[in-house]
């Protein structure tokens, strides 16, 4: 806790003590930058979700879906978890 | 670290799943926001593409030497990509109903992809129609050889010599409007990586299934 906290204070500066979860979330952040662009976008002819994107919640469909993702995604991987041990478990 | 490439398929899946979402897109009359079912639909067939190309890898090895593993991966990487090829041509419905005006069109591009589905879905069947294990793995890898070789030229060739309404086929090159936009290729190609690495995941999950069956049935044997 004491570590996290200290990596927050010092950005991604702490990166490598950060677990393998926390380097992922900090990739997916870094990645995730060119969105700030899309703050700044004019409206011209053909329609699009700007009013959605400007007071809309866009953003929490946004959030549902990453989470809904990130759902199926953990599930995976805890599938993966509990193959790999019956594996190890039916070689002894 | 043995499963980089998986943590690569969740980290890229987010971004895409954010990113794809939020960052601007051209702005293009009848598609509009539609245009982001490129970063999903697409990858779709994508990753069909690439987990079939490592099922018939499988199917070949397979024939030079048989073995109950390589039957059992070469049938899970092609029911992987039969799964995602039905998923491309659902959501690529919903798009045409949007964007076209119909759920389902007399295109090319279209039906040479339902007939390549077509094709998968009967080596599923002539799987199902063995009871002798080596006779079932032997003509379903010839099969899926053959099933490869006949449903790429119905995808990716066929379509390109006619008239179609799809983006990639006929008169219309690939992303030929949008591929110059440089902000749509930083999702979509993380998206192509992403999906396709998911897809070797799943067929590689069902694959230690299958052989984790056949290794307790084989101890019950012995």
């Amino acid at each position: 806790m004491k570590n996290r906290l200290r990596n927050w204070g010092l950005g991604g500066l702490g990166a490598w003590e950060l677990g393998f979860a926390g380097r992922a979330g900090l990739l997916v952040l870094a990645l995730l930058l060119p969105v700030l662009q899309a703050a700044a976008q004019t409206p011209d002819q053909p329609e699009m979700a700007d009013a959605l994107r400007g007071s809309g919640k866009i953003y929490v469909v946004v959030a549902v879906i990453a989470v809904v993702l990130a759902g199926l995604l953990f599930f995976l991987i805890s599938l993966d978890r509990k193959l790999t041990r019956l594996e190890k478990e039916l070689e002894e | 670290m043995k499963n980089w490439w998986k943590a690569l398929s969740v980290v890229l899946l987010l971004y895409v799943a954010v990113a794809g979402m939020l960052l601007p897109v051209p702005r293009l009359a009848i598609l509009n926001e539609t245009i982001r079912n490129l970063y999903f639909h697409v990858p779709m067939w994508f990753g069909m593409t690439f987990i079939l190309v490592a099922s018939v890898y499988y199917s070949v090895r397979y024939l030079r030497t048989p073995t109950p593993e390589l039957d059992i991966r070469a049938h899970e990487a092609a029911r992987t990509g039969i799964l995602m090829g039905f998923v491309g041509l659902a959501t690529g419905s919903i798009w045409a109903k949007f964007t076209w005006g119909a759920w389902w069109t007399n295109d090319p591009k279209l039906n040479g992809a339902a007939i390549a589905m077509l094709i998968y879905g009967a080596y599923l069947v002539l799987r199902s129609s063995f009871t002798d294990e080596q006779q079932r793995a032997r003509v379903s890898a010839i099969y899926n050889i053959f099933a490869f070789a006949t449903a790429m030229p119905l995808f990716y060739i066929l379509p390109r010599l006619t008239d179609s309404l799809h983006p990639g086929a006929g008169g219309n090159p690939a992303f030929a409007k949008y591929d110059l936009d440089s902000n749509m290729r930083l999702v979509f190609y993380p998206a192509v990586i992403g999906w396709t690495l998911l897809a070797f995941w799943l067929a590689q999950l069902a694959s230690r299934v299958s052989l984790l069956k056949l290794k307790v049935y084989e101890k019950q044997i012995a």
